[in-house]
């Protein structure tokens, strides 16, 4: 008896006795939910057009944001790094689809995502070579990204919003909508949705797989040095931001692995989840349940609704 | 010419069912049987036997246990490191709790623990599609994870959070903890894995085998000709589990010595699961192939590197081995997807008709 | 191990298909159709593309069910009817595009379809002696008997993923036939054969009904394989029965000859 009223009623007698606690919790579970969704997107990205769910994508973020800090701290001013930065995200969605996504254009899914095994490690090692693997600052006032906070009187206490958190929110919003805009309404946004329904009608219409897929990549790789300047800017840039990103699995069993809205809203459900739950309950089972309490929700979630929240539900047909 | 088949001929099924039907084939076996159980622990160095040989056949029986669900079953997991973990404390708590049991005894009791766990595990999620389960196997990764540091009753309260290996003998000698000779570890662990490579031989050549295969190459097709498809996932995933408890178990008991909690992590899970693809998926003996490899790789670099002259840092070698693999990778999947195994049977394609080149 | 049920009768109807629909969404494949199967004899179900022939042999294998009408076999309702109960029922089946276990060998392949057969324990399994031994010897000498009835002793060993497309679907028959089916569901059994593919195939499809009794429904497009091969046919078009009867009857219903045959010119 006293276990179930420490599970289901303590919980929520904190969260009503310190409203203003309650206020913060979710913000920060808000403010990591926008950048799980970041990430989530650029998965969403390379899902959408070609199929492969690029597991490299966390590191990808890493490496962008090493570049960047990297170039800066070379004695490039922080614009020209950030368009050096951008240039080489390119070149690195150029080799991966001229060097990985074509020799292996006509195998199985499962052979691709083991690719980007591959190319995840590969980067790892790459990065820690040139980079060193020591933590970095990132270059957030360089780049004009407003840091301190603002606190707002609440609940008999107050919540302390980072300004740097409010400017991701602001960035992701503007992010997604662009690209929202940029899938429905040009013409390379149609010939992405073609080639993500099938390869060979794409090619028929004379899509042109290769250019498509380096688009994709460099448009994850954008989102990556997006998600890394932001992530960087809230702590530090290091390689444990790698297996951080794994947290997007669950963000895209909730949203679809083919949805943008759905990866933010995943994203924020996971986000908020997460910190809800360590913090209320959290200290019930020993802390540090946020490592799998994501992937605790997403199984759930997956037991019930195995499509997600946006997900198209799969008929196979024989 | 040496490899030639001619003049071979069988007269039974059952000589044609054999696992090694060519002549060849089984000399070489027992070959190799004869250098690893006579050879080695009496020539080689206890360098050699430390750092080459136990490593490696701990790690190739991890490697075939992670071979068994995802390459012969298709299910990929990335929760190999927590199993290989639940195997190693539960043999841990078992020796203490019972001391006067042999150590032997403990190892192989601990893998149905990896399997108790993997089929609770198992029994949820193999009820969705194939993906999926991935997912669960990397919450049951970070859940493990998790409980290795925190319940504290699984390193018997020790401060440090590691476990500490006690002396265990057999026949009157020690086997484990600092006084037991490379030797006789060697080979206590060279039989355990002789016999679970047997087993896991047997297995796949047989019915199971051909179940499993079957529902990794079209799940569908399968259920239509009565393969029951979840109890074939389960059972794979089951023995899956316990060989990577086993190993996990030999991993902290004979090799490490000690364990550090955060030796079971997903890295560990990503390193098995690289030494399978490198070494072939569905290929017994890919495993030892890839575990050969991939552990083999930052050694020989070491010393080829050491050799011409260049002294480089431990951290360096890291690097480049983690580019290395990660290349090799891709390169296996874009050049041979079934791996090293597949190469070694092409090679042994080419011995049958040498010198003629085809 | 005789598969479940009573047994019936030769000329007894085997397979009965009530008024079954079934639809997809918004889309209906199968409206209303009723016919039956009788034991021994050979049934084709033609029709123009779409019209619902596949979606057909997946309701009696289980894996659609349908919203409406049931499927009735061996005399008892099979509603919810998984796969795998189809399969210990005594239901084979040959796919559209063939669906071999590609990473096995036509001997692997045809033993697969033995595995309902194939009882010894994991005890025995591990040590693969004994019991193992000896089903495996067992089922081996079966499997070699249809081997030999498709002529693919020499391709026995070969990965299924490099034959030829004609002896895939020749592998693939093996394995259903090593179910030793009451009824054999054969999905375009000719489709990409050339004459004389098509001719073994007939040929091997004539006697395994002959000799073994089984009943046989297929779903083909090439008319003079229907012709000369079956005993009654069955024509859909649309999701609808629109003929029922002997090859001769259905040919020249013009119903028949309106939406799918034609008229020789």
């Amino acid at each position: 008896m006293d276990l179930a009223y420490k599970i289901l009623i303590d919980p929520f007698m904190q969260m009503g006795s310190a409203p203003d606690l309650l206020v913060q919790t979710l913000w920060e579970g808000l403010v990591s939910g926008v950048l799980y969704s970041l990430i989530a997107l650029g998965f969403v990205l390379i899902f959408k057009a070609s199929g492969v769910f690029n597991f490299a994508q966390g590191i990808m973020v890493v490496f962008a944001a090493l570049t960047l800090v990297g170039l800066h701290q070379a004695g490039l001013p922080a614009f020209v790094a950030l368009a050096l930065t951008i240039g080489v995200m390119f070149g690195l969605a150029f080799l991966v689809e001229r060097l990985m996504l074509r020799p292996l254009v006509n195998q199985p899914d499962i052979i691709l995502f083991m690719a980007t095994f591959g190319l995840t490690y590969f980067l790892i090692g790459f990065g820690e070579l040139v980079f060193g693997g020591n933590p970095k600052k990132m270059i957030a006032s360089e780049l004009y990204l407003p840091s301190g906070a603002i606190d707002i009187k609440m609940f008999g206490g107050f919540v302390s919003l980072q300004k740097i958190d409010i400017a991701a929110a602001v960035i992701v919003s503007l992010m997604v909508l662009s690209l929202a805009l940029f899938f429905q309404k040009t013409r390379i946004g149609r010939a992405l949705r073609a080639v993500a329904d099938s390869h060979k009608a794409a090619l028929s219409v004379g899509i042109s797989l290769e250019q498509i897929w380096v688009v994709v990549w460099f448009a994850a790789g954008i989102v990556a040095l997006v998600t890394g300047i932001m992530w960087g800017a809230r702590s530090e840039v290091s390689f444990s931001l790698q297996v951080i990103a794994l947290k997007a699995l669950p963000v895209l069993i909730l949203g679809g692995f083919t949805s943008i809205p759905g990866a933010i809203v995943g994203g924020l459900i996971i986000g908020i989840g997460e910190k809800i739950g360590e913090f209320y309950w959290g200290p019930l089972l020993g802390s540090g349940i946020e490592s799998w309490l994501a992937y605790v929700i997403a199984l759930f979630f997956l037991l019930f609704r195995p499509q997600g929240l946006f997900g198209e539900k799969i008929i196979e047909r024989i | 010419m040496f490899y030639r088949e001619a003049g071979q001929f069988k007269t039974t099924y059952q000589a044609d069912q054999a696992v090694f039907p060519i002549l060849q084939d089984r000399i070489g076996l027992a070959l190799i049987l004869l250098g690893a159980f006579a050879l080695i622990p009496l020539m080689a160095s206890d360098f050699f036997i430390s750092v080459i040989m136990i490593p490696f056949l701990i790690l190739a029986l991890a490697t075939m246990g992670l071979n068994i669900l995802t390459g012969y079953t298709g299910l990929l997991s990335l929760g190999t490191g927590g199993f290989m973990g639940v195997g190693a404390f539960a043999c841990y708590k078992l020796t203490t709790l019972y001391p006067g049991i042999n150590i032997v005894v403990w190892i192989l009791v601990s893998g149905f623990f990896s399997t108790a766990l993997g089929i609770v595990f198992g029994l949820p999620s193999l009820r969705i599609k194939g993906f999926y389960l991935t997912v669960a196997t990397l919450a049951a990764q970070f859940f493990l994870d998790w409980s290795f540091i925190r319940v504290q009753w699984l390193t018997n309260y020790n401060t440090s959070g590691a476990i500490e290996v006690p002396t265990r003998t057999l026949f009157s000698m020690p086997v484990t903890g600092p006084n037991a000779t490379p030797q006789f570890r060697y080979l206590v662990i060279l039989s355990i894995v002789t016999l679970l490579t047997w087993f896991a031989s047997n297995l796949v050549h047989g019915r199971i085998g051909r179940m499993w295969m079957a529902v990794r190459d079209m799940d569908l097709a399968a259920e239509l000709i009565g393969i029951p498809l979840y109890r074939t996932k389960l059972l794979a995933f089951a023995i899956s589990s316990y060989y990577c408890g086993v190993a996990g178990a030999l991993m902290v008991f004979f090799w490490y010595g000690s364990a550090e909690p955060g030796v079971f992590n997903i890295d560990q899970s990503f390193t098995i699961l690289f030494m399978v693809i490198i070494g072939g998926l569905g290929s017994l003996t890919g495993s030892f192939f890839g575990a050969a490899l991939i552990y083999g790789l930052p050694i020989v670099l070491k010393i080829v590197l050491h050799g011409v002259g260049i002294n480089i840092l431990p951290a360096t070698v890291e690097h480049v081995t983690f580019m290395s693999v990660g290349a090799l990778i891709v390169l296996v999947l874009i050049i041979e997807p079934l791996g090293l195994a597949r190469l070694w049977q092409i090679t042994k394609q080419k011995l049958r008709v040498w010198p003629f080149p085809y | 191990m005789a598969p479940d049920g009573p047994a019936v009768a030769a000329g007894d109807v085997l397979l009965a298909v009530e008024n079954v629909s079934l639809a997809f969404g918004g889309v209906k494949a199968i409206n209303g159709v009723s016919f039956d199967i009788r034991k021994g004899e050979i049934r084709a179900i033609i029709g123009p593309n779409g019209a619902g022939k596949t979606s057909m042999l997946n309701v009696i294998n289980g894996f659609y069910h349908p919203q409406q009408g049931r499927i009735t076999f061996k005399g008892e309702a099979r509603p919810q009817m998984r796969p795998h109960d189809a399969a210990s029922g005594g239901i084979a089946r040959t796919f559209q595009n063939v669906a071999l276990f590609r990473g096995m060998s036509s001997l692997d392949n045809i033993m697969t379809g033995r595995t309902l057969r194939m009882k010894t324990n994991l005890f025995w399994q591990l040590l693969r002696y004994g019991p193992a031994m000896r089903e495996e010897v067992e089922h081996r000498a079966r499997v070699e008997e249809i081997i030999d009835f498709l002529k693919i002793q020499d391709i026995r060993r070969t990965p299924v993923g490099r034959l030829p497309y004609g002896l895939q679907k020749r592998v693939e028959l093996g394995r259903a036939l090593a179910m030793e089916p009451e009824l054999l569901l054969l999905d375009e059994p000719m489709a990409g054969m050339n004459l004389e593919e098509k001719e073994d195939m007939s040929r091997f499809i004539l006697d395994v009904n002959d000799h073994f009794g089984t009943t046989v429904a297929l779903i083909e497009h090439d008319m003079g394989v229907v012709m000369d091969l079956s005993d009654r046919v069955v024509v859909l078009d649309h999701g609808m029965k629109i003929a029922d009867g002997t090859p001769d009857q259905v040919k020249s219903n013009q119903a028949v000859i309106d939406a799918y045959l034609g008229v020789a010119h």
